[in-house]
């Protein structure tokens, strides 16, 4: 059988302007860690949020296949999808103070995901969120529950979002840059706890990071990106080995190390920038040529 | 070299508004306690620690945007600790910064040869025109970007631009809050390397203000850490990245990921 998560083609456009995402294909196993890097603007978050439903209204998607759980996402009824997305995966977004709403307190917005989706009783998934939030290594859950998202600390807010993620035990997550915004010695720690929590659950998870150390600590392979077009899929030990494209090694060369003063400071080469571009150009040559058969 | 400043003791504190009551006045707290160091001409230090450390703080002070509560600073030997704002204009050309996010620190109804031209202005230099060509020269981007506004940029190069307006003014000091944090590697890589390079050329006395230490380790000469508005450890950077004392600088670079899947990053309790 095929991949739990398992994205065939898919192009986006922004309406009536170019391709942000070229035809990518990407396959997730079931309990596997896939890591999308890249630059801003290189898609790698437009992925997660296709997978998830969530594409801004600019955005469509003009070819391709989605396919969670041996369904295809994209032949679905809008409310269909939405039920099928909603039971099977989440999201741990990057910026908690925008994702939790300033006005409700935190314990309904954990229990939200059970009650909706699941259809428990607010009893029953209080009881769960308690558990949820114990488990986040939040000290005194009951006390969380009934706190407002600004009383929380950036590390805790992120806690009570890796919870709510987690409490529909869904079988996918996207975590789109959840991290970036958190001091180095909280993101270890969330790092662990995220990691943690994967390998109990047995959850895959499309992690979305620009952060060449992140991946290298949480994901088993990973796939880089640059202008909607993927040029490299490895297994992470091969790809800091022995990164194939050109364009991954320039990346690597221009991450800073504490461990050497003199890495990082070489800017992406020139002519590797105009090979990735020419790549691009190619791509979308030769799908102009295929995509309009069709019509 | 001598000192182009000297700190000594140094307190901040500054009004809490988190807990101001209705009426009467809000209790202080403090953020920098007792802060006691220099600052070489021609060095290259790097301010690192966690968000709430002081280190903005400390920036801010350093180019007296922020006033001491208690203790002394000294700026090339002359005491601006408490000096007016009349007192500090003639000083403010030397002691330049630059913004983390440059979409909110440049004028986005301006193009980039007034956003430029404007501390210049008002500082009463002359030739203006050809110090703009000179700043743009300096910082890799081409004289017909003059006519450009800031939203045409991309991010490294709005940032060249804040970097372009610091160094126009022919400043001794320059400091950087922060000013990479919101770029790509790629332009992160190119703004490290022009400042380093002007640094070198233009004899500039730079604070780099950072939460990144492999940045830090690639740019600076000596390192701050600070924690909870302390000065924990500041030492030469080479010595200070071979064994670091402090346990808290420990803690800090334990806890950075490096792109390297073999790199020991124990689990810990969280």
């Amino acid at each position: 059988m095929s991949a739990f998560l398992s994205i065939r083609n898919l192009s986006l456009v922004l309406k009536g302007g170019p391709r942000l995402l070229r035809s990518v294909s990407l396959d997730v196993e079931a309990g596997e860690v896939r890591g999308l890097v890249g630059e801003s603007g290189a898609g790698k978050s437009m992925i997660g949020k296709a997978v998830l439903g969530i594409l801004p209204r600019s955005v469509e998607v003009v070819e391709g296949e989605i396919w969670l759980d041996e369904v295809d996402l994209l032949k679905l009824r809008p409310s269909e999808r939405r039920r099928k997305i909603g039971a099977t995966a989440a999201l741990i977004p990057q910026d908690p103070l925008t994702a939790l709403n300033p006005s409700r307190r935190v314990g309904p917005q954990v229990t939200d995901r059970l009650v909706d989706i699941l259809g428990w009783k607010r009893a029953d998934a209080q009881a769960r969120a308690l558990e949820l939030l114990a488990e986040v290594h939040i000290p005194d859950p009951a006390r969380v529950m009934r706190s407002y998202p600004h009383e929380l600390s950036g590390g805790m807010r992120q806690r009570v979002l890796i919870a709510s993620a987690f409490a529909a035990e869904p079988k996918l997550i996207v975590a789109d840059e959840p991290t970036t915004a958190l001091d180095v010695t909280v993101q270890k720690q969330i790092l662990h706890l995220i990691a943690r929590m994967q390998a109990r659950h047995g959850t895959a998870l499309l992690f979305v990071t620009h952060d060449l150390g992140v991946v290298s600590k949480v994901c088993g392979s990973l796939a880089v990106l640059y202008g909607g077009l993927v040029v490299e899929q490895s297994p992470v030990r091969d790809f800091f080995r022995q990164p194939a494209h050109a364009y991954s090694r320039a990346l690597l060369a221009a991450t800073p190390k504490y461990t050497d003063p003199m890495a990082g400071l070489n800017p992406v080469p020139e002519a590797v920038i105009t090979a990735v571009q020419a790549e691009v150009a190619q791509a979308d040559a030769s799908w102009r040529n295929g995509g309009w058969r069709h019509d | 070299m001598t000192d182009l400043y000297t700190v000594t003791d140094m307190h901040l504190s500054l009004a809490d508004m988190v807990n101001k009551p209705l009426f009467g006045s809000a209790p202080r707290i403090d953020i920098l306690h007792g802060l006691s160091f220099s600052i070489k001409r021609g060095e290259v230090l790097g301010i690192v620690g966690g968000s709430g450390s002081g280190k903005s703080t400390l920036g801010r002070v350093l180019v007296r945007l922020l006033e001491p509560s208690r203790g002394q600073v000294l700026f090339d030997g002359q005491d601006i600790t408490h000096l007016n704002e009349d007192a500090l204009r003639p000083l403010r050309r030397r002691f330049q910064m630059i913004f983390q996010d440059p979409m909110s620190s440049l004028n986005p109804r301006r193009t980039v040869g007034s956003i430029i031209a404007a501390p210049l202005k008002l500082h009463g230099f002359d030739r203006i025109s050809v110090r703009v060509d000179q700043a743009l020269d300096h910082v890799g981007l081409p004289r017909s970007f003059r006519t450009r506004y800031p939203h045409e940029l991309s991010g490294g190069q709005r940032q060249r631009v804040g970097i372009a307006r610091a160094i126009a003014m022919e400043p001794e000091f320059i400091l950087a809050d922060e000013i990479v944090s919101g770029l790509d590697v790629s332009s992160q890589a190119q703004v490290l390397k022009l400042l380093a390079d002007l640094v070198a050329d233009l004899g500039l006395t730079l604070a780099f203000i950072s939460h990144d230490l492999s940045v830090i380790r690639r740019l600076c000469g000596t390192v701050m850490v600070l924690y909870q508005g302390r000065i924990v450890e500041h030492r030469a950077s080479d010595a200070l990245f071979a064994a670091p004392e402090a346990a808290y600088t420990r803690e800090l670079l334990g806890a950075i990921p490096l792109p390297d899947p073999d790199q020991p990053w124990g689990a810990q309790a969280g």
